[in-house]
């Protein structure tokens, strides 16, 4: 029995990570290659006899394999899309085989740079390469190997967890039959890069970040990671959400200093400690790196539709009126890119307060869409035992 | 020429203008439905001549409708005009029973001729002789097409057929057809008279 009330209905219950090992070299994108590496992921729900319900969720900037469910009774939290994923939950387990991993270069288990490099037997640091969206996506089709799925139900992501749903259409176009890029773009922005180049300079000025060999050294960066996840915060978040989250609320007094006095900035000093002690700054680096140079159509002298051409799976778009970091009309540039190639797409811009947070939120329309779609999706009716 | 067709139907309900718009509509062609509602056109032209169909809806409800129906919809505003779709990009647009709903009426018969190679144009006739009748007693028209009443319509830019056909003079689009019908029977004898709902064929001059 997978379910277990005590977590709640609709939960997935009780979960385990499993870590998937690759012994044969992966060369990335810029050449470098990785002699072997590992990914964590877990998996909810049963894959069907043919194999035709398996649904890969793949994670944003700081995203784990841990999508859904606790790792014990008394886990305080829930995997982090655990509104989603679940029995009769949009993404139904009941009817799909739901796996989330943690991506390379990641430092929630997979092969990253806290890991060990097999050649020195020291930790990666600065010397782990920079993995890119299109790294990512090999990776996962490898993991889609060695799990016997020859062909995905779906891929679904949001932010950057889009751009790598839409690059699985691109790369491995017969191998998934159905993408949902959420809260996504078909490249980053100017303004975009300059947030992440902002929250990088933070972590690589930090005295302690020690060019990323900072393992080395037994000292963390967490003063430049602090501020890089506070800065990405704000542009996660609206205008509108924080002025009625927070507003100018103080926390008493004015004290003429400069502590933490208005709500907002404890909210974020809080949101920063808690990040720069359980992630990994080198890790945070290569995420936005791959978010910097991930651009489809960059090959195709700009033109998406060219870049899309050769796609063949059924889309699901969705954006949400008040996320200026992905903004709806970066997902409609998907879109028409779509049209343009006669593409089956569905396209929902969703009226929602919360940002670019939005697409973790369990609003109930949002959540309707989703759960219109993915019941669309045909799947096998044998269930294997 | 087929007069005096019956297309209402008792087992569904079944707009007037379906049968007509399915007639006009090629087999296997790309048709793109503005304001599509549930998506009810789309599905009986996917049905019955295998179109590659996309909707167009602004409204939560029936863009969950339409995907719950398996119809292709793109959640955006008319009123913004047809950016993401490129010229000529489709067989058909199509605007059913949506244009007297439109602030920006112009612009959107001017977009449906630049992104369709065609474009079909229905609306509630305002010249129907109940509507004058209606008026001429002094209140607005409230009918079975014309359901709202003056405070809650949201049909801003009513026109007669005689309206259109001046509309498309000026603005040198080429009328390819006109039917016009009232309660499923075909109009052709005074039309802006006795015709309730009017049905344009269009093409970009």
């Amino acid at each position: 029995m997978t379910e277990n009330n005590s977590v709640g209905t609709g939960s997935v219950g009780i979960v385990a990570p499993q870590t998937a090992h690759f012994a044969k070299p992966l060369t990335l994108k810029s050449g470098a290659v990785l002699p072997q590496f590992d990914l964590v992921y877990e998996t909810y729900g049963t894959l069907n006899a043919d194999k035709s319900n398996a649904v890969l969720i793949c994670h944003a900037l700081s995203g784990t394999h841990h999508v859904a469910g606790k790792y014990s009774e008394n886990d305080k939290y829930a995997g982090w899309w655990d509104n989603l994923v679940g029995p009769n939950k949009p993404l139904d387990t009941n009817k799909f085989f739901v796996i989330g991993l943690n991506n390379l270069g990641g430092c929630h288990g997979s092969t990253g740079p806290v890991s060990n490099n097999p050649d020195t037997n020291q930790q990666w640091g600065s010397q782990f390469p920079v993995v890119t969206v299109e790294d990512w996506v090999k990776s996962q089709a490898l993991l889609a190997d060695y799990l016997g799925i020859q062909q995905l139900a779906a891929v679904i992501g949001g932010s950057l967890g889009g751009m790598q749903a839409l690059q699985w259409t691109i790369a491995y176009p017969e191998r998934v039959r159905h993408a949902l890029v959420i809260a996504s773009a078909p490249n980053l922005t100017a303004q975009n890069i300059a947030f992440n180049e902002v929250a990088r300079q933070a972590i690589i000025t930090d005295p302690e970040f020690h060019g990323g060999d900072y393992y080395a050294h037994q000292v963390l960066p967490r003063r430049g990671l602090r501020i890089a996840r506070m800065l990405g915060h704000i542009t996660y978040l609206s205008d509108d959400a924080m002025g009625a989250k927070f507003g100018r609320k103080l926390k008493g007094d004015i004290k003429y200093s400069f502590d933490a006095e208005f709500e907002m900035e404890s909210y974020l000093r809080y949101q920063g400690d808690k990040f720069a002690g359980e992630f990994d700054a080198n890790t945070y680096l290569r995420m936005t790196r791959a978010l910097d140079y991930y651009d489809p159509a960059l090959n195709f002298d700009g033109d998406l539709s060219a870049a899309l051409n050769k796609v063949t799976a059924k889309f699901l778009v969705v954006s949400f009126t008040s996320d200026w970091r992905f903004s709806p009309a970066r997902s409609r540039e998907i879109v028409k890119a779509l049209l343009d190639n006669e593409r089956t797409v569905s396209y929902a811009e969703v009226t929602a307060a919360h940002g670019h947070d939005a697409f973790l939120m369990p609003d109930a329309h949002y959540h309707n869409i989703l759960r219109a779609y993915l019941n669309s999706i045909e799947v096998g009716t044998h269930h294997a035992k | 020429m087929q007069n005096n067709v019956n297309i209402t139907n008792s087992t569904q309900e079944f707009r007037q203008d379906f049968a007509i718009i399915s007639g006009w509509v090629k087999f296997g062609s790309k048709v793109l439905d503005l304001g599509c509602g549930d998506g009810a056109l789309l599905q009986f032209l996917r049905s019955g001549l295998e179109v590659k169909g996309y909707g167009v809806e602004k409204d939560d409800a029936n863009w969950l409708t339409c995907m719950n129906n398996g119809v292709n919809v793109i959640q955006m505003d008319l009123e913004d005009g047809l950016s993401g779709f490129e010229d000529q990009s489709f067989d058909t647009v199509i605007l059913s029973q949506t244009l007297q709903a439109m602030h920006n009426t112009e612009g959107i018969v001017l977009e449906m001729l630049r992104v369709g190679r065609e474009v079909i144009v229905t609306f509630p006739n305002f010249g129907y002789w109940r509507n004058r009748v209606q008026i001429l007693s002094g209140n607005m028209p409230v009918s079975k097409i014309l359901p709202y009443q003056w405070f809650d319509t949201p049909n801003v830019h009513l026109c007669t057929i005689n309206d259109f056909d001046e509309f498309c003079k000026n603005h040198k689009i080429s009328v390819l057809e006109r039917k016009v019908i009232t309660d499923g029977n075909q109009i052709d004898f005074m039309p802006n008279f006795l015709g309730n709902l009017a049905i344009y064929r269009l093409k970009a001059n």
